[in-house]
């Protein structure tokens, strides 16, 4: 490898296209951006070198309309080990034991490939995992689709649904919790986001930060095919008629390999012979050797002639552009190659030298002895620009907001309050997810205390009797009506979800989904989200160690509800009060943490049963949801909490009924007297969604009410728990409902089945109707 | 007691076969790489879960042509015991070690969940902690469990008394809702004419402890050491 070449040795490829306005505008480069690569470089690029450009200035690996919004996100705590930045944040858990964690999303190519999308974000979010140096153990995922009355949405449903258990089971890494969502708003644009956590101890931690000149750089893993060539830019894009046209950018998935590769991986980070290694992600080969060399400010050789092809007569530009699934890039330590390999071939994997670091400060590519693309110093990373935005609020959703929800009149059945509530429980948002997580092994690697279907999951992590509890969230009905207040909404609702299984909400990772940011009312959304998640972050205490952001969700019907999704970590110190969200004992009180309120508006009541996404979304107090952790956690190391569940999509009634029959193996009643609330609306009562509200049962009413007055939470016993065959009973006042347990059971259980079994009859298929 | 676990590219059950014997039995335990031809000397061998080979072609039609599988088949053949566990039980069959064949699930889709297990013999090596008819849960994940034989067969493992397990609700009854997969006669588990290889979709070495749901296949690990400690003896 020499490095004696210089930048005036760059020359275009015979046969390269012409570089054109045309060409660049194809590439998703603007002209002021062109302009700068030119500014950059001293002189015109080469095609391989707009490829490269087109890439990393991208939106998904540049965040260049995010990323100073970002910056004003809270990301340090003396937990903290790794923020944001790396492949993975890490915080610490005990005893020298941490975790790292991840969200990322796999939309645009979901939208299209429904299977290989969903696998292949899979495999994607467990290698940035083990890339750290830590053994992946808990995959959860928060999917968005649009309402199943569709085909083509039960077509994308069940293949993102297949795509994810298929991979994630065949690697061994438990699927033990998410969430999904059906809303009109994803209908052509579906959301998939996967996380992963994986632990580590603290000494094992691997960043990707390239070092030492003459180290070797190497590619390792699956050989570089011509599948998902520009993925990067396509999901810069909005859908499209075309976006069809573009699957073969979707990449393919094997999770055998991927299997191979996480073993191969992190016996080399063990091994001492290595310095950094990265995954070949989105923008493949160019972005995992740019940033690293970014990373640790040296310069980087590559030859494309080394790396391992698939096939005959791949050009510079597709082998960098590849997005070829399972690879690594690893930088050694010089003399080690040998090494490297026999760990690799262990595993029946190739490693390959393919560069070098330089002393140089190059970004340099060559193809043998030609010199195809060059830039200086990390330019390629750290010159892509910044984009503020001017941000107006939508006046259609100004005005949405501003509508009063008791407006509403309710539907002549609803005179029955039990006939909502069955309606409400077969609402698929709201309906049990069990048809999904049957299809995810949940149990493999023997650490799953708490599954899906729970508010968290939780696990043992081995090595420390401590775990941690885990969640993912977010409502973009909420975010799209009030996105200040819908961003605060998504930090404390995934808290509330850690705290109701006994853990301290420790920190997040982020995924926004939003859509065209060069509009001013989506980075209107956007730069609102990100500040309500910012003041929750801040009052929780959980800073944001990572994630990721999916813009140009939109399509020809428009653009998705902007959706940040939050995954959560939170640590139990001891696994002696791991608490369920389900009743455990007829008899025990049910206490109300929180307090009830007419806040009906962006409920899933309006929306299941009246079509609407009106009304301004409940209020979020971070302080007051902060006062509500700690006085649930108070409760529940002390022991006196039988079970927690947070009251979110369908409010109070549902959280109740959700406690009663969630379990089919251990079904309870309920009698609740809310005569203390009788001056409110009936259906804002029942159905309202007022935040920092959680259903407790316990045989300890008073140890209870206790903690929640030492933090100032307001607290009521409001019932009690009964044998199933008593069925579910309300009063408020003068009114007074009731009804059967096996109704109520029966709508949460049987929709989701009942019609995804229909729809199978009928043979839902890609073809039943196209993205239109 | 010595277990081998045997590692095949794919396996994803070994390491909780590891602890289920190192930390629930308090036996010692090896791993075997498919490409020795070395059992370490084991007295059980488990072949794990998992998606060895990636499952390409058929669960365990690759697997079987690994070198280690001809040690696995010698140890058999010899009497000594095998435990064959989902990805292992699709291994043992294509290995000629259990008769019959593990189709797709009937519904097409992966399955996993706590199910409830008969103990439909307890005169095997692998089963005399148990007792008779007793119902155990056991978790199941799979998306290839489908037992299946030809009618003369399944004559023969019922007379035998080789079928281990059958899949049931929770009070014992053999009904169509509590087979998870389709299998015939809701077969769950099955051991050889020899008696020494079991042979079964749910995994024991995930019930061990009440804190992940269920300990009911501690006394098969329980059983199998029993077993070998009797030999010893003689």
């Amino acid at each position: 490898m020499s490095d004696t070449q210089t930048s005036s040795a760059v020359q275009p490829r015979p046969g390269d296209p012409e570089i054109t306005p045309a060409l660049i505008k194809e590439h998703g480069i603007t002209p002021a951006e062109y302009e700068r690569v030119v500014e950059m470089l001293g002189r015109a690029p080469t095609f391989t070198e707009v490829g490269i450009v087109s890439a990393l200035w991208s939106e998904h690996c540049s965040y260049k309309h995010s990323r100073p919004l970002l910056r004003t996100l809270p990301t340090e705590a003396p937990w903290v080990l790794q923020g944001p930045g790396e492949n993975a944040g890490v915080i610490a858990v005990k005893d020298g034991i941490a975790v790292a964690f991840k969200v990322e999303s796999h939309n645009h190519p979901s939208a299209v490939e429904p299977y290989q999308g969903a696998a292949t974000g899979v495999g994607g979010i467990l290698r940035d995992v083990f890339t750290m140096g830590a053994r992946p153990i808990a995959l959860l995922n928060s999917l968005r689709f649009g309402p199943l009355t569709s085909p083509r949405v039960r077509y994308l449903f069940s293949g993102v649904v297949k795509g994810i258990g298929d991979y994630g089971n065949c690697v061994g890494v438990p699927t033990v919790g998410g969430e999904v969502v059906f809303d009109p708003s994803y209908e052509g644009n579906p959301l998939v986001n996967a996380m992963c956590v994986g632990v580590l101890r603290e000494e094992e931690l691997m960043l990707a930060v390239a070092q030492g000149v003459g180290n070797p750089i190497i590619a390792v893993g699956a050989r570089t095919g011509r599948d998902g060539i520009h993925g990067a830019s396509f999901a810069s894009e909005d859908l499209s008629a075309e976006s069809e046209s573009k699957r073969p950018r979707v990449q393919v998935g094997d999770p055998f390999t991927e299997k191979l590769l996480l073993e191969a991986s992190l016996e080399l980070i063990r091994s001492g012979h290595i310095v950094a290694i990265q995954d070949m992600g989105a923008a493949g080969l160019t972005s995992s050797s740019a940033e690293m060399a970014a990373r640790g400010d040296v310069g980087v050789t590559i030859d494309t002639l080394k790396v391992p092809v698939r096939e005959e007569g791949m050009t510079p530009y597709e082998i960098l552009l590849s997005e070829s699934q399972e690879r690594m890039l690893v930088v050694a330590h010089r003399g080690r190659e040998r090494e490297v390999e026999a760990i690799l071939a262990r595993w029946d994997l190739e490693a390959v030298v393919i560069g070098e670091v330089i002393a140089e400060p190059v970004y340099r590519v060559t193809e043998g002895d030609r010199v195809v693309a060059e830039f200086p110093g990390t330019r390629l990373v750290t010159d892509c620009p910044t984009y503020v935005i001017d941000s107006v609020e939508s006046p259609v959703l100004a005005a949405a907001r501003a509508r009063n929800p008791h407006d509403v009149p309710p539907l002549p059945e609803e005179i029955n309050p039990m006939w909502t509530l069955e309606r409400l429980l077969a609402s698929p948002t709201i309906a049990s997810k069990a048809w999904v997580w049957r299809q995810y092994d949940s149990m493999v690697r023997t650490s799953t205390l708490v599954g899906p279907g729970s508010d968290a999951a939780v696990m043992r992590l081995r090595g420390t009797d401590a775990g941690i509890a885990l969640s993912i969230d977010g409502n973009g009905r909420y975010v799209a009506l009030d996105p200040l207040v819908g961003g605060r909404i998504a930090v404390c609702e995934a808290a509330r979800n850690v705290a109701c299984a006994g853990a301290r909400p420790r920190a997040i990772t982020n995924n926004l989904n939003f859509g065209n940011p060069t509009r001013p009312e989506v980075y209107f959304q956007l730069k609102n989200a990100v500040a309500g998640m910012g003041d929750a972050c801040r009052v929780m205490e959980t800073p944001v160690t990572g994630g990721n952001v999916s813009l140009y969700n939109e399509n020809p019907q428009g653009a998705i509800h902007p959706t940040p999704t939050v995954g959560m970590v939170g640590v139990l110190d001891t696994l002696e009060h791991v608490t369920p969200s389900a009743f455990q004992r007829a008899g025990d009180t049910i206490v109300l943490l929180g307090d009830n309120t007419d806040e009906l508006g962006a409920s899933e009541y309006l929306l299941h049963l009246h079509g609407l996404a009106i009304g301004a979304p409940p209020a979020c107090d971070p302080v007051k949801e902060r006062a509500l952790v700690d006085a649930l956690l108070h409760a529940i190391s002390h022991g006196h909490v039988r079970s927690a569940h947070d009251c979110s999509d369908g409010g109070l009634a549902v959280a109740l009924t959700e406690c009663a029959m969630m379990r089919r193996d251990a079904q309870f009643g309920f009698e609740v007297d809310l005569t203390a609330w009788a001056d409110l609306p009936l259906r804002a009562l029942l159905f309202g969604e007022a935040q920092a509200r959680v259903v407790v049962s316990t045989d300890q009413p008073d140890a209870v009410l206790a903690s929640a007055a030492q933090f100032g939470v307001p607290a009521h016993i409001i019932g009690r728990v009964t044998a199933a065959d008593a069925g579910v009973e309300f009063l408020v006042g003068d009114v007074s409902a009731r009804l059967a347990l096996t109704s109520l059971a029966h709508a949460f259980h049987n929709t989701i089945p009942d019609i995804m079994n229909a729809g199978a009859a009928h043979g839902d298929t890609a073809s039943s109707s196209s993205i239109s | 007691m010595k277990v081998g676990i045997i590692r095949f590219p794919g396996s994803n059950c070994d390491e909780d076969a590891y602890h289920a014997v190192v930390d629930h039995l308090g036996a010692e335990a090896v791993f075997c790489w498919h490409k020795d031809h070395d059992l370490q000397g084991a007295d059980l061998v488990i072949l794990p879960g998992g998606f060895s080979y990636g499952d390409y072609l058929r669960p365990g039609a690759i697997a079987r042509f690994s070198p280690i599988m001809q040690e696995v088949v010698a140890h058999a053949k010899r009497g000594a015991p095998v435990l064959a566990i989902c990805n292992g039980f699709q291994i043992a069959c294509e290995a000629g070690l259990l008769p019959g064949a593990l189709l797709r699930n009937d519904h097409l889709k992966f399955v996993c969940d706590q199910v409830h297990l008969r103990v439909e013999s307890i005169g095997t090596r692998f089963t005399s902690r148990y007792h008779v008819d007793q119902v155990i849960t056991i978790p199941v994940a799979h998306g290839d469990g489908r037992y299946t034989a030809d009618g003369d067969v399944l004559e023969r493992l019922e007379g035998d008394g080789h079928v281990v397990f059958r899949y049931v609700d929770a009070a014992g009854h053999v009904t169509d809702a509590a087979n998870p997969n389709g299998s015939l006669r809701n077969i769950a588990g099955i051991c050889n004419s020899a008696g020494n290889v079991l042979g079964m979709m749910p995994h024991p070495e995930r019930a061990v402890d009440t804190q992940l749901g269920s300990a009911d296949g501690l006394p098969l690990l329980h059983s199998i050491a029993d077993s070998l400690m009797s030999e010893a003896l003689v």
